[in-house]
């Protein structure tokens, strides 16, 4: 915390922020992170999305297809709304990006229509997808079922029984899921079970993966396609704060897609960023240098370089690993990283809930413990303004919360 | 014969001398740790024929590994063993031929690769291949290896480019490992098509010896395999084999029949 205070203090000046969050370069490297650690049987696919997504993101056209997707489909913008009653009692200006809102309830929306334009651009007909909490599943079912394409999605056999709601929602949108049964039968062993099904049907399938992870070009093409939460919450912040933007910026992380780009249109700013992860699976905290996925960053380990299962009570952050950019912005004191716990993200959904009418996500819930536990500290101090991306709605989690009543 | 190549170099004058002899280069894969007599089974496959050993240090996240491989690097961890652990089994061993270690990145980068490679160069060990490792990854990670005499053999799939195929070669040591198939690890019913193609564009690339791995679970798919590569390499097969029960001399067995098989071609 004192850190960042003193970051800023020194008044770190805006054109080296400008050049973070940018384009990572052929080796897809955030400092001594990111990278593409793959099999040879993946590279020239990977080298053919490097060079889709570089071609695509330059072509108006497609950003303007993509652009009225968003706005004509998945409701894009998403409002920005101020939390009044929960303002007054927490004493700091708290405002909320509303991804809850987005088509499917989540961010994931906005990375899927991206790639599924891009896949379709690219000649591919089949989308595979990793899911935990099963948004990223159902937001990628969603977008196939809207661009005619197949859809097959792994998801690991534990999570399946956690989240049967949205596994029966991909189904109804047509896609196929799969069971995975091997390892810790969650979201990182969906995630290797993805990546196996790739190397096979390489030709015909593109891999859409759900956030800011895996090997070069993802983490930066998923970062680029989410970089709309941060740009359209800066303009609004604009018009909603008499400082134009917020003291503090915070979002949850797991993979981290909606903190990074949420980050991304404050990165250029005096904003503290601030990323929260789940206690049980906090990379940044708790993890240490490592390749997982086909890439390398901070992962959930044990001294023998295995890697350990995240718990956490969101199977949306079940996950030992986190986007090599996040584990650079923690590297170079750009953005800090915090924990919270089961408990107080369960405090914070019904929090929210009573005080403004939104059930949020136990995912994006995290963000707001956070501002619920920092409030009225120096980390929040009273008066500040604090704008929190709610990265998703609650609803796909009314069961496991009755559960725990 | 007499190996006069020493450090980095060893293992493909080893492979070379083989082949040049015209044998057909048989290279048996046994996962470390699979049971607590795990290196009994390396022993049976040096003693059935075999030219050199694979031996796989499992990890808890095998991404290029079909479900045999999966299955065997799961047991072996829930049997609480660590790469040092293993290694240092292994470097008990007197099997009279090279042994080479198969992992993932993370185990090879967790304590750097000097450490890592120093250790597997105490244990005997003189290659490594490591899946998710490609060329573009390995400036930073292969001097160690290089100065600690372990050879780092690259491999090469059959969507791999020919610029691309050249420089694997270029870099690859010991020798190329031909990935026959699109796919993950693990048993088939017939040679891969995809496999001819592979071994003779990586031929074509260099002198260096060209073995073949993935879906060879047969005597007539070594053979097939054989006539276009310099040699073979087997793992699924036998892993399943050993997961369902077999002992070390009846894995021994399969060995000798494959070596049988490759000689008589």
């Amino acid at each position: 915390m004192d850190l960042m205070l003193r970051g800023i203090a020194d008044g770190v000046v805006d054109s080296a922020r400008r050049s973070m969050m940018d384009d990572p370069g052929p080796l897809g490297r955030f400092g001594r992170f990111g990278g593409r650690y793959v099999p040879e049987a993946l590279i020239p696919a990977c080298e053919a999305l490097e060079e889709g997504f570089r071609d695509a993101w330059a072509d108006a056209t497609f950003r303007a297809t993509l652009q009225q997707t968003l706005e004509l489909y998945a409701g894009r913008p998403t409002p920005v709304t101020p939390a009044l009653r929960l303002s007054a009692e927490l004493g700091v200006t708290v405002l909320l990006k509303r991804e809850d809102l987005a088509h499917t309830g989540s961010h994931k929306i906005n990375n899927v229509l991206g790639q599924a334009l891009l896949a379709r651009r690219m000649g591919k007909r089949h989308l595979l997808a990793e899911t935990g909490a099963g948004q990223h599943g159902v937001a990628t079912a969603t977008a196939a079922a809207l661009f005619g394409m197949r859809a097959t999605v792994f998801m690991g056999e534990r999570d399946m029984e956690r989240q049967e709601l949205n596994v029966f929602r991909m189904r109804l949108l047509g896609a196929e899921v799969v069971p995975v049964t091997s390892g810790s039968r969650t979201l990182k062993d969906a995630c290797s079970e993805a990546l196996r099904a790739w190397v096979t049907e390489v030709a015909d399938a593109h891999y859409c993966i759900g956030s800011v992870m895996g090997p070069h070009p993802y983490p930066w093409m998923v970062r680029e396609f989410q970089r709309v939460v941060g740009e359209e919450a800066r303009a609004q912040c604009a018009g909603l704060l008499p400082a134009a933007q917020p003291d503090v910026v915070v979002a949850c992380v797991g993979g981290g897609s909606n903190a990074a780009g949420t980050f991304a249109g404050f990165v250029d700013t005096t904003a503290r960023l601030v990323g929260v992860e789940a206690a049980g699976g906090a990379a940044i905290t708790d993890g240490a240098p490592g390749v997982l996925h086909g890439f390398q960053s901070q992962v959930l380990q044990d001294e023998a370089g295995q890697v350990r299962e995240a718990h956490s009570i969101s199977a949306g952050l079940d996950y030992p690993g986190i986007g090599p950019e996040h584990a650079h912005l923690a590297d170079i004191g750009r953005a800090e990283y915090v924990t919270a716990t089961d408990e107080e993200v369960l405090a914070a959904v019904e929090r929210l809930a009573r005080a403004e009418g939104i059930l949020p996500a136990l995912e994006s819930s995290h963000a707001l413990a956070w501002v619920l536990r920092a409030a009225g500290t120096p980390a929040l101090p009273t008066g500040s303004t604090v704008l929190v991306t709610l990265s998703g709605r609650g609803d796909k989690d009314a069961e496991q919360l009755a559960a725990r009543r | 014969m007499t190996v006069v190549a020493t450090g980095v170099d060893r293992l493909e004058a080893h492979l070379r001398g083989r082949r040049d002899a015209g044998r057909a280069l048989l290279v048996p894969y046994v996962t470390a740790g699979i049971s607590a007599d795990w290196t009994r089974y390396v022993e049976a496959c040096a003693e059935a024929g075999a030219d050199a050993v694979e031996i796989g240090l499992p990890f808890s996240d095998p991404m290029l590994d079909g479900p045999t491989i999966q299955e065997a690097s799961h047991r072996a961890l829930e049997r609480g063993v660590t790469p040092q652990s293993l290694l240092a089994e292994l470097a008990g061993l007197a099997v009279q031929v090279p042994l080479v270690v198969m992992t993932y990145a993370n185990i090879v980068l967790r304590d750097g690769a000097p450490a890592f490679a120093e250790r597997l160069s105490a244990a005997g060990v003189s290659g490594l291949i490591v899946p998710d490792l490609p060329l573009d990854e390995l400036d930073d990670v292969a001097a160690p290896f290089e100065a600690a005499g372990v050879a780092m053999i690259l491999l090469a799939a059959p969507a791999t480019r020919p610029d691309r195929l050249r420089r694997i070669a270029e870099r690859s040591r010991g020798f190329i490992y031909g990935v026959t198939v699109m796919g993950t690890t693990g048993e088939r019913d017939s040679l891969a098509a995809s496999a001819a193609g592979v071994a003779e564009r990586v031929r074509a690339a260099t002198d260096r010896p060209v073995l073949l791995g993935f879906g060879i679970s047969r005597p007539d798919h070594a053979v097939q395999a054989a006539a276009h590569a310099d040699g073979v390499v087997v793992a699924s097969a036998l892993m399943r084999r050993v997961l369902d029960g077999a002992a070390p001399a009846e894995v021994g067995a399969d060995v000798a029949a494959l070596r049988d098989a490759l000689d008589r071609r």
